[in-house]
C-alpha cells in the first residue's frame, strides 16, 4: 500500500503543476481549468446522475462488445490453429483486415445499426476481435503435441482436445490479446460516442465540450482515464489468478 | 517364459519426414513379439525409431506399412489400454498433481468418490502425498516423472509404454526410479515396453532387450536377460556386467554408425 502511495506520488506532482499553472495564469483558464474547478465540477456530475447514467450506458456497450470479440474471436483463433481448411479460409481475410484502423467502422456500423447501442457493440466486437483471434492462434499453435498424446492416450477423443488442452494451452496467449483489446475497446467507444451517440461518456465530453462548459469536460475525460486505469488492473488481477500455474 | 504374444509387430515400415529436410526411413521392415506382462527394452542411438515404433504401438501416428496389433486386434488409435509415459513428462501444467491423476480417471467414467480414491492411492504410492495441490511448474524433475508415472498407472493400463522416462533426470534419481518401477511391476504386472539408449538401465530392468541399428531402424539382435535383481549387488554382479558387455558391444558400432550419419 505505501508502495503504490509512493509509486503514483508523480501524478500528485502532476495535478500541483496543473492547478498552479492554472491558477498563476500561466496558461488559459479556458484551455486548462484549474483542477480544484474539474473536481468541483465532476462532483456536480456525480450528484446530479449524469455520470452516472453515462458511465453505464458506455459499460454496457464496451462489455458485451468485448465479451463477443473475446468468444467468437478466441473460438476463431483455435479453430484456425487446429483445422488447415479454415486457417486457409480466414487467414487471407485477417491479414487484411488486422491493418484497417478500426475507427474507420465507425460510420459503417452507424449507418448500419444506428446511433444506439448496437452500432457500438458491433463497431467494439470487429474492432476487438483480431488481437484476440491472433492471441489465440499463435497460442493454439505452440500446444505441445506430446500433451494432445497424453489426453489422447488416457481416452479424450480428438475433439474433446480441443477444450481441455488446446484451450488451456492458448490462454496466455489469448488473455494477452484481450488485454490489447480492452485497451482498443475503450478508444473506440470513447470515439464511436464523440462521434455518434446521444448518450455515454464520450457523448458526454463532446456533449460539454461543444457547451463551453471545459470544466466539466476535462472532469469527465478524467474519468475515463481512471476507469481505463482501473479495468486494465482488474484485468490483470484476474489473469494472474488464472494463470497462477505457470512458473 | 510362456504365453502367448500380446503386442505383435509385423513388418513395420515407417517414413519420418521433417518439415523441412530430407525424408528419412525411421523403421524398415521391424518385426517383434511381445508376451504378456513381459517387460522389452528399446534399445538404441537416437534416430534408430525406438520412439517412431512406441508412438505406432500408442497409436499416435498413422500406420504406413505393416501392422500392428494388441490382443490380436489390429491398433486404431490411442486408447486407455496402452498407457504412456514420456521423457518430459508431459503433465498439463495447468492442472495441480491431483488434478493431472483424475483427468484420466474421469474419461474411464469412474465415480467420484472411486476417483478421487485411486487418485490419493496412486500419488502416495509414487511418495508425493503432501504434493497434491501443487502444479508441476512447482515441482522438480524426478517429482513430475513421478506424478507422470501415478497419473498414467492410476488408469491401469494392461501396457505400458514408457519413452525414455528417466532420461531427463539426474543419475540418483534415475536410479531410484529405476527400482521403484520394478518394484511397482512385481506388484502388478504389465506389459512394459520401455524406450532407452543407456544399457545398463535396459539390462537392469528388461527381461528381453531388443538392440536396434540406426538409419534405418532395424531389429539387430533380442538379448535375453537372466539375472538377480532382488540382489543390492546387482550391479556389481559377474552376470549384469558381462550382459552388459555383451549389448555394449552390439551397440557401439550403431552408435558410430549414427554419429557418422548425422556428421555427414
Amino acid at each position: 500500500m505505501k508502495s503504490a502511495l509512493l509509486r503514483y506520488s508523480p501524478l500528485l506532482l502532476l495535478a500541483l503543476l496543473w492547478e498552479g499553472s492554472a491558477r498563476l495564469g500561466l496558461v488559459s483558464a479556458l484551455a486548462l481549468p484549474p483542477l480544484t474547478e474539474v473536481a468541483r465540477s465532476w462532483a456536480t456530475l456525480f450528484r446530479e446522475g449524469d455520470l452516472w447514467s453515462n458511465a453505464a450506458a458506455s459499460l454496457y456497450r464496451g462489455g458485451v462488445g468485448l465479451l463477443l470479440a473475446v468468444v467468437f474471436g478466441g473460438t476463431l483463433g483455435i479453430l484456425m490453429a487446429w483445422w488447415r481448411p479454415v486457417d486457409a479460409l480466414l487467414s487471407p481475410l485477417v491479414e487484411v483486415f488486422y491493418p484497417l484502423p478500426k475507427s474507420a467502422l465507425i460510420p459503417i456500423t452507424a449507418l448500419w445499426l444506428g446511433f444506439g447501442d448496437g452500432s457500438k457493440i458491433l463497431l467494439i466486437f470487429l474492432g476487438c476481435m483480431l488481437p484476440v483471434t491472433l492471441g489465440a492462434f499463435n497460442g493454439a499453435r505452440g500446444t505441445d503435441q506430446v500433451l494432445v498424446w497424453s489426453a489422447r492416450s488416457m481416452g479424450a477423443s480428438r475433439l474433446r482436445t480441443l477444450w481441455d488442452v488446446v484451450l488451456p494451452s492458448a490462454l496466455p496467449e489469448l488473455l494477452n490479446g484481450t488485454r490489447t483489446a480492452l485497451a482498443l475497446a475503450f478508444v473506440l467507444l470513447v470515439s464511436s460516442e464523440l462521434i455518434v451517440a446521444r448518450s455515454g461518456l464520450g457523448y458526454l465530453i463532446g456533449f460539454l465540450g461543444a457547451g463551453g462548459t471545459y470544466d466539466a469536460m476535462f472532469a469527465v475525460v478524467l474519468t475515463v482515464a481512471f476507469l481505463g486505469f482501473v479495468a486494465d488492473r482488474i484485468y490483470q488481477r484476474i489473469v494472474d489468478r488464472v494463470l497462477q500455474w505457470r512458473e | 517364459m510362456s504365453g502367448a504374444s500380446q503386442i505383435v509387430i509385423d513388418r513395420v515400415s515407417h517414413v519420418y519426414r521433417p518439415p523441412r529436410g530430407r525424408e528419412v526411413l525411421a523403421l524398415d521392415n521391424v518385426s517383434l513379439e511381445v508376451r504378456g506382462r513381459e517387460f522389452v527394452a528399446l534399445l538404441g542411438p537416437s534416430g534408430c525409431g525406438k520412439s517412431t515404433l512406441l508412438y505406432l504401438i500408442g497409436g499416435f501416428m498413422p500406420m504406413e506399412q505393416g501392422a500392428i496389433s494388441v490382443d490380436g486386434r489390429p491398433i486404431a488409435g490411442p486408447g486407455p489400454d496402452r498407457g504412456i509415459v514420456f521423457q518430459h513428462f508431459a503433465l498439463f501444467p495447468w492442472k495441480t498433481v491431483r488434478e493431472n491423476v483424475l483427468y484420466g480417471l474421469e474419461k474411464l467414467g469412474l465415480a467420484r468418490q472411486e476417483r478421487e480414491q485411486r487418485a490419493r492411492h496412486y500419488i502416495d504410492m509414487v511418495g508425493l502425498h503432501g504434493f497434491e495441490e501443487s502444479y508441476p511448474s512447482q515441482l522438480s524433475g524426478g517429482m513430475k516423472q513421478r506424478a507422470a508415472i501415478a497419473r498414467t498407472l492410476a488408469i491401469d493400463p494392461q501396457i505400458l509404454l514408457m519413452d525414455e522416462p528417466f532420461g531427463a533426470l539426474d543419475a540418483q534419481t534415475r536410479s531410484l526410479m529405476q527400482s521403484e518401477l520394478l518394484g511397482i511391476w512385481g506388484r502388478s504386472p504389465k506389459t512394459v515396453i520401455f524406450v532407452t539408449h543407456d544399457v545398463q538401465e535396459a539390462v537392469y530392468l528388461a527381461q528381453r532387450v531388443v538392440v536396434m541399428s540406426a538409419r534405418p531402424g532395424r531389429v539387430k539382435a533380442i538379448v535375453e536377460v537372466n539375472i538377480d535383481r532382488g540382489n543390492p549387488a546387482v550391479f556389481k554382479s559377474k552376470s549384469f556386467i558381462d550382459k552388459v558387455d555383451e549389448i555394449w558391444s552390439l551397440v557401439r558400432a550403431e552408435a558410430l554408425k549414427a554419429q557418422q550419419g548425422r556428421g555427414e
